[in-house]
């Protein structure tokens, strides 16, 4: 009895030293030995199964994996003054875990000094650029722009910029890892999440905004007035073309008619004009007199002559 | 303790009424395992049968068609398993199933319910997401999802923390990224598609060099509008482009009701005066040609034809005239008043002439 009792204290004494010498490390992680709260030994780095001293030696896990880091958004001024609101997150981890733990103990520490280092950072080259270079990243060619876009819009994208987004990111980078590289931490990328006007200017960019689309209505209006008016003028034109066009066509075949009836006249009258005006002399008295007509005629013509005499 | 103690077989198969067919085997088991209470070692039987379970249990998992399996070995990547019911080393192994058929979605600027139903909460955080600059320092609202799959599971799971905020936050940074190169005009209308085109294209060589284990499927745009402050400017110059096309389209009609008729009648005018250069001519050559014959026949008594004509016509002409008055000039005297009022002339004479008596002696 006391035999058996025996065993299972002695199985359980080697179970627990058992579980106290040996530790594993995930795919995810890495470790280091601290032997009364001083680090020994390397990192380790590879996942699996590892054994250590018992009881005196223990494990501090670090993350192996590339980590997150979101700065709080910070209200900033640009070199052109204009105040907005800079959302940055970055990507970092974990080279060195002694020091990482040497410096800056856990990832609470690490965030506080993170913080400040690309905060600091951040806020220092929105200081030294203009909007636009943190907004745009690369220059527009002229033909690849849309015919849509005109004037305000089409000058404001073509102005040329030298950095551009990609670029103050890779320098805001460079300067933060050049104050990381003694922390055990690799800073890896950092990019701007979000940029936004301030409240106050917010309302400035909406203002300027309606007025330019409000130009823009007032544009397309005229327009439509003004080609209206012009196909008005060209209405009258071509009326006034048409008709006149047609009145000469008419009026000179009307004209090359008379002429023409005219010559014919003249051929045939002035064969004998005198005989002409004798027939269309007698034709005209008796087309004109009528009932209303009173003639006066003296006994000396011509149609009288045998009224007194008979020769 | 033991029914056994109580007698025989018997008694067990009326207490189970010969329901168990196993009776003998669970009769033998009751024998061993009274046995093994009896020696002390109950407890540890007991023990052991427990941990056989919950081995046996924690040993098999299964896998679901959409899912892959990857099987840790005290911390250590050993495999990745299919679809199935698998097997691993009970305690040791660890398994996580990823979904890697599944298409994952992310939403920004919006979320949608369970019920499909857009989610209209919230709007205001989500706001945050949406509203971004554009090249021309102006504001948009824009509104995007971005389907993916997970192809690596290994990286999916040990290479980065938190995939889904990482691949939040890239996405967010990408297309502000795509958007800031942009006019406020391209983002609304005709750029959308290139958008769509070159924020896929940076998401995906960012995720490869984040090393994250997913392959992007789609980037979609959804609702992008204006602020809601500017939004009625915008919809006043999509209503000034209409106004104007009316104005033009009006003033078209016009001119078309107009000028086609303006050619109609003009062409009637052209032909009106052929007609009339053809009738002018045609009478003139009809009356020319008759003139000409009755000048030929007159010429061959020209006197003789004279008086007839001239005496025919008199005589139709005479009839008609209103009123005649032959006088003698020598008679004189006779002043002839015309009374304006248009009825007959009245004739005053001082010293009458003695006409009829004149008919022979009067001379001109």
């Amino acid at each position: 009895m006391i035999r058996s009792y025996v065993a299972v204290g002695i199985a359980l004494a080697v179970l627990v030293v058992g579980a106290s010498a040996s530790y594993t490390v995930g795919e995810s992680e890495q470790a280091i030995i601290t032997q009364f709260g001083e680090p020994t030994g390397d990192s380790i780095t590879d996942a699996g199964l590892h054994f250590k001293v018992p009881f005196i030696q223990q494990v501090n896990y670090f993350e192996k994996r590339f980590l997150e880091w979101d700065g709080s958004p910070n209200q900033v001024p640009t070199r052109d003054k204009r105040f907005i609101w800079v959302d940055t997150y970055a990507r970092w981890r974990i080279v060195d875990p002694l020091r990482f733990f040497q410096r800056l103990r856990d990832e609470l520490g690490a965030r506080t000094r993170l913080d400040d280092i690309l905060d600091g950072e951040t806020r220092n080259a929105v200081a030294r650029y203009d909007l636009i270079e943190l907004v745009r990243n690369t220059n527009r060619n002229g033909e690849d722009i849309p015919d849509e876009i005109v004037d305000e819009e089409l000058e404001a994208i073509l102005e040329r910029i030298e950095r551009g987004r990609a670029a103050v990111s890779r320098e805001i980078l460079a300067r933060a890892a050049t104050r990381t590289a003694d922390l055990g931490i690799e800073l890896l990328d950092l990019r701007i999440k979000r940029i936004n006007y301030v409240a106050e200017v917010q309302q400035d960019v909406f203002a300027r905004m309606i007025a330019e689309r409000q130009r823009i209505a007032e544009l397309y209006r005229s327009e439509g007035q003004g080609e209206a008016a012009r196909i008005q003028g060209e209405r009258e034109r071509d009326l006034q073309r048409i008709q006149s066009e047609a009145f000469e066509e008419a009026e000179i075949l009307r004209g090359e008619a008379d002429a023409e009836a005219t010559d014919i006249y003249a051929a045939a009258y002035g064969r004998d004009a005198d005989f002409y005006a004798f027939t269309k002399s007698l034709e005209t008295y008796e087309q004109v007199i009528d009932s209303g007509t009173t003639v006066i005629m003296g006994t000396d013509s011509d149609f009288l002559r045998y009224l007194d005499q008979a020769r | 303790m033991s029914f056994d103690d109580r007698g025989g077989g018997n008694e067990d198969d009326e207490r189970f009424g010969r329901r168990n067919p196993y009776d003998q085997y669970l009769r033998e088991f009751e024998a061993w395992r009274s046995r093994a209470m009896r020696s002390g070692k109950g407890l540890i039987w007991i023990a052991a049968a427990v941990v056989a379970l919950v081995m046996a249990f924690s040993s098999m998992y299964q896998v679901q068609p959409e899912e892959v399996g990857v099987v840790v070995r005290l911390g250590k990547y050993v495999r990745t398993t299919e679809p199935g019911l698998r097997m691993k080393m009970p305690f040791i192994e660890q398994v996580y199933k990823i979904p890697v058929q599944r298409q994952l979605k992310e939403e920004f600027g919006f979320r949608t319910a369970e019920t499909g139903v857009r989610s209209t909460f919230d709007t205001v955080d989500f706001n945050a997401e949406s509203v971004m600059l554009t090249g021309d320092l102006n504001v948009a609202v824009v509104e995007w999802i971005v389907q993916y799959r997970v192809a690596d599971p290994f990286l999916y799971l040990f290479k980065v923390r938190n995939v889904t905020g990482t691949f939040r936050a890239m996405n967010e940074a990408i297309m502000r990224q795509v958007v800031g190169d942009r006019t406020v005009t391209e983002v609304l209308t005709v750029g959308r598609q290139e958008i769509e085109t070159r924020a896929e294209e940076l998401l995906r060589e960012l995720t490869t060099q984040y090393e994250m284990g997913i392959t992007i499927e789609q980037v979609v745009l959804q609702d992008v509008n204006p602020p809601d402050p500017v939004k009625p400017s915008w919809d006043e110059v999509n209503q000034a482009q209409q106004q104007r096309d009316r104005m033009i389209n009006e003033a078209q009609a016009e001119y078309n009701a107009v000028i086609p008729r303006a050619a109609g009648e003009a062409q009637q005018a052209v032909l009106e005066a052929e007609g009339y250069s053809l009738n002018r001519v045609n009478r003139a050559e009809g009356e020319s040609a008759r003139f000409e014959m009755v000048q030929e026949a007159y010429q061959r008594a020209p006197e003789v034809t004279r008086r007839r004509l001239h005496l025919e016509t008199m005589a139709r002409v005479m009839p008609r005239m209103g009123s005649k008055l032959f006088l003698d000039p020598d008679a004189g005297g006779v002043v002839p008043l015309l009374s304006l009022d248009g009825s007959r002339p009245a004739f005053t004479a001082p010293t009458p002439a003695p006409q009829p008596a004149s008919a022979t002696g009067g001379t001109q």
